[in-house]
């Protein structure tokens, strides 16, 4: 029999809002409405059947709306089809990212903190559903079956909108059972479709930008043209008499200027003039920061790493190769600038904006506004990009939203937006940094020692996760990469000089590893050739003992036809790297004529654990490849007496489609919780070419961008 | 002073100053969020939109530019070469963070609409001024091919 549907409405106020699902703030198990005894769950149940699951994590390109959706339609055996998505409000007891301590996206952790807690609450829904209707047909649960968003026994068959009254009253199951991974219908299925595709290929997905609450005012903000300067006067009289000019404030952040739309508000910023201190502010130009980091290195840094005796394995090597890398400060640039709206009203704080670390947020935001965090609330959007730009510890854009709103103090939503000058000039860089690498070979072509030498400004220091992350005056995330290296190297040194700058720095994709996996894969190159070996043999050597780093390099090895001879003029090169517990190696191929490189082609192999989607994990890998390529082919951020050199895309060259080569994904099969893949394809991506442009012409390069190191792209 | 234009189809007066980039008449007056602002130096092609039929850059088109003329934004779109874009774009999953994506749909139907068999040099050539950070460029490139094909059948 099919259900009626009058039987949905004999719990009032069920029927009409639907079956919810989730982790109660006790942590135990519970349902209710959404009015109700639970609120802020993982998934819910509508009437008409529709599943929406409720993403604790935002939404920026890297595909969790679909990941996390897959996890609940997997467990709750949905249609794929009935399947609809929701950014979760602010709350960081429900919502927390259990890596992080905080409601939070980064570090590649959207998939691994809630491989198991969104498996157990589409369990949980499904094992109501299940028991509503044993009790409804009177046959016992075991034979019940879920398919494709239907419930059967025998003849007796539900939808699941059908069973949603019925199944609201019944307990949560406390553990539900999971799947096996070869139960799995969804989860590792080649091409199930993403959830935002159909809002972004009509224009219709809604980004923090296109927020524009009834009685919005349009801000933008005149900030210090030197990092640390600080306002000491200002003159607005030629702006406040020009086409919609609302208000001129000064803010603590600098001078805000607000406008009845955008354009009039870009407009009349540039007729401001200020006066600034600068004596606190960095006014080093670029060449000048590079000779202190020469110093620096000059000098012994801390040990972060110290096995057996380096320099007297260096002494005895039977040859040593040295290799100074050189990495610049990188702006993030995602395409959508960094924006937000504010509205301060009534004791309370509504934030509109594409919210990557929400806790972070509210306590900024409630802090600087006086409202407190429990007061600051957030409608968490589509993120039109971040690379990291938009987890940030002081939610600079956000508070500089909040400063605004309370400088025209008139209640009226903010709408504070940068432009694309003011991302590129605005900081929160990647750290510059150099890198010395000396390392030796004995007479039988083994590694001897390996001493590298950094000099890198900390991310970390004078941030509220200082304490995780330094330990001795070492930033982890400074060295990440070379002294937790995968390779087994004898006699490894690694020391660090943490440089000091008021130019603000962040983690950008991959952090640490987007220069560690440089350096480290392109002077192992150089080694592998001291020694007369194969790189790929002589890495193999290195990694025996590390399954996931070999099924890595075998995978690529064999698709990437590693050993098959180039066309004349071409040049084949490799690197492997693991970040965020996730392997990859690409294979690049270069050609080369009249002196100019074209990148031909890139082949990756990766260990993700268990692939949730291997079409995701394709599209990140493709675009961790050319997010990298843009910063190892052409982009840097530079200064001349402590003021920023590039201002927009024409002198921060962004890859474009011309320049990106053609790629293949392999993934390993793996049954292994899964790890993270919005990151790792990155740090590969540079040492590969560079490797490949050795063969190719042979010349090492060791400055970033390499158009800095001579190379001419076709 | 108002301007008189027609917007995805309907007689529009827009009441804005006509040194306004059609851009911002757009998304702020207009309330079109679909067109998106990138760069405003006419660098990244987020904001592409069809002015009588060819692709332009909204945020260096100026509302007195397009007084009598006919513009169409991703949400105006319409006819086959508009079908087969979008449903290769959705199909082949180009889309990461999304926000270039109307850009790249625009430009894309304003190639396919001239040469609707392009070769990956013309792709090049054409495309090369939309930029995305996401770098979706691969399926970019074969969604266009894909669209190609459709558009035939």
């Amino acid at each position: 029999m099919t259900l009626a549907t009058s039987r949905r409405g004999f719990l009032k106020g069920i029927a009409a809002t639907g079956l919810v699902v989730g982790l109660g703030p006790n942590g135990a198990w519970a349902a209710g409405n959404s009015d109700g005894i639970v609120v802020n769950p993982f998934v819910t149940i509508a009437p008409d059947g529709t599943v929406t699951a409720i993403l604790k994590h935002f939404e920026m390109g890297q595909g969790t709306t679909t990941g996390l959706a897959t996890l609940i339609a997997e467990e709750l055996d949905a249609d794929w089809d009935q399947v609809a998505i929701e950014f979760a409000p602010a709350n960081t007891q429900l919502y927390v990212n259990t890596l992080f301590g905080i409601q939070g996206t980064g570090g590649s952790t959207a998939m691994a903190n809630s491989w198991e807690q969104y498996r157990k609450a589409g369990a949980a829904a499904r094992g109501m559903l299940v028991k509503a209707a044993a009790r409804e047909w009177g046959v016992p649960e075991g034979e019940i079956a879920v398919t494709k968003g239907v419930v059967t026994h025998g003849t007796n068959t539900a939808t699941f909108g059908d069973l949603v009254g019925l199944a609201a009253p019944e307990d949560v199951p406390a553990e539900p059972v999971l799947k096996s991974h070869d139960q799995f219908a969804l989860i590792g299925r080649d091409k199930l479709p993403r959830k935002d595709s159909a809002a972004k290929t009509t224009g219709k997905a809604i980004f923090a930008m296109d927020v524009m609450p009834e009685g919005v005012v349009y801000a933008v903000l005149l900030r210090a043209p030197k990092f640390g300067g600080r306002l000491t006067s200002f003159d607005a009289s030629a702006a406040e008499g020009m086409p919609g000019v609302v208000a001129v404030k000064e803010t603590p952040v600098g001078v805000a200027v607000f406008a009845d739309n955008t354009w009039n508000a870009i407009q009349a910023r540039d007729a401001v003039t200020a006066e600034w201190d600068f004596s606190a502010a960095e006014t080093r130009s670029t060449e000048a920061m590079e000779a202190d980091y020469a110093a620096a290195l000059d000098e012994d840094g801390l040990v972060a790493r110290n096995d057996g005796d380096a320099a007297a394995a260096l002494e005895g090597a039977a040859k040593t190769i040295e290799a100074e890398f050189h990495f610049p400060f990188l702006a993030h640039s995602p395409m959508e600038p960094m924006n937000c709206v504010v509205q301060i009203n009534g004791g309370k704080v509504q934030i509109w904006d594409g919210s990557q670390f929400q806790t972070v947020t509210q306590g900024a935001v409630g802090a600087v506004t006086g409202v407190g965090p429990e007061n600051t609330a957030i409608e968490t959007v589509f993120a039109g990009g971040s690379f990291g730009r938009r987890a940030n510890f002081s939610a600079d854009y956000e508070v500089e939203a909040a400063f605004a709103a309370m400088a025209l103090g008139s209640g009226q939503p903010v709408k504070l937006v940068w432009t694309r000058e003011d991302d590129i000039r605005g900081g929160y860089y990647r750290p510059m940094v150099t890198h010395r690498i000396r390392a030796g070979v004995d007479a039988e072509g083994k590694p001897a020692g390996w001493h590298s030498s950094l000099a890198n400004k900390s991310i970390f220091t004078g941030t509220p996760l200082e304490q995780m992350a330094v330990h001795d005056g070492i930033d982890h995330f400074s060295v990440e990469g070379v002294a937790d290296t995968a390779y087994a190297l004898p006699n490894l040194k690694v020391d660090l000089r943490s440089m000091e700058s008021a130019v603000p720095v962040l983690w950008w994709r991959s952090v640490g590893h987007s220069h560690s996996g440089y350096a480290m894969e392109v002077a192992m190159d150089m080694l592998a050739e001291a020694a007369g070996r194969d790189p790929v043999e002589f890495r193999r050597e290195l990694l025996a003992g590390k399954p996931r780093h070999l099924g890595v390099l075998n995978l690529l090895a064999e698709a990437s036809g590693w050993g098959a001879p180039v066309p004349e003029g071409w040049g084949r090169g490799i690197a492997i790297h693991e970040s965020f517990n996730t392997v990859v190696g690409e294979v690049a191929e270069v050609s080369v004529r009249d002196g100019k490189v074209k990148l031909e082609r890139i082949v990756a192999a990766v260990d993700v654990g268990t692939p949730i989607n291997p079409d995701v994990i394709r599209a990140q890998v493709e675009g961790a490849i050319g997010y990298g390529l843009s910063h190892v082919m052409r982009q840097k951020i530079t200064f001349t007496d402590g003021e920023v050199d590039q201002s927009n895309f024409p002198d921060y060259p962004p890859l474009r489609i011309n320049d990106m080569p053609k790629i293949e994904v392999h993934i390993v099969p793996s049954t292994e919780a899964p790890t993270g893949i919005g990151e790792p394809g990155l740090p590969p991506a540079g040492p590969a070419l560079a490797n490949a442009i050795y063969q190719a012409m042979g010349k090492r390069v060791m400055r970033l961008p390499m158009e800095d190191d001579g190379i001419v792209f076709a | 002073m108002a301007i008189a234009l027609t917007l995805n189809g309907e007689a529009t007066e827009i009441d804005a100053s006509p040194d306004m980039p059609l851009l911002w008449a757009i998304r702020d007056v207009q309330r079109l969020t679909g067109t998106k602002f990138g760069c405003g130096i006419a660098s990244c092609g987020a904001c592409t939109v069809h002015v009588n039929g060819e692709a332009v850059r909204s945020c260096q088109t100026y509302l007195g530019d397009v007084e009598g003329a006919s513009v169409t934004t991703i949400e105006g779109l319409a006819g086959p070469v508009a079908e087969a874009v979008q449903g290769a774009w959705k199909d082949l999953d180009v889309v990461q963070c999304g926000y270039c994506q109307s850009g790249q749909i625009m430009q894309a139907i304003g190639l396919l609409t001239e040469n609707p068999r392009p070769s990956d040099a013309d792709i090049d050539d054409v495309m090369s001024g939309n930029v995305c950070r996401c770098a979706t460029y691969v399926r970019i490139r074969a969604a266009i091919h894909e669209a190609a094909k459709r558009m035939e059948a």
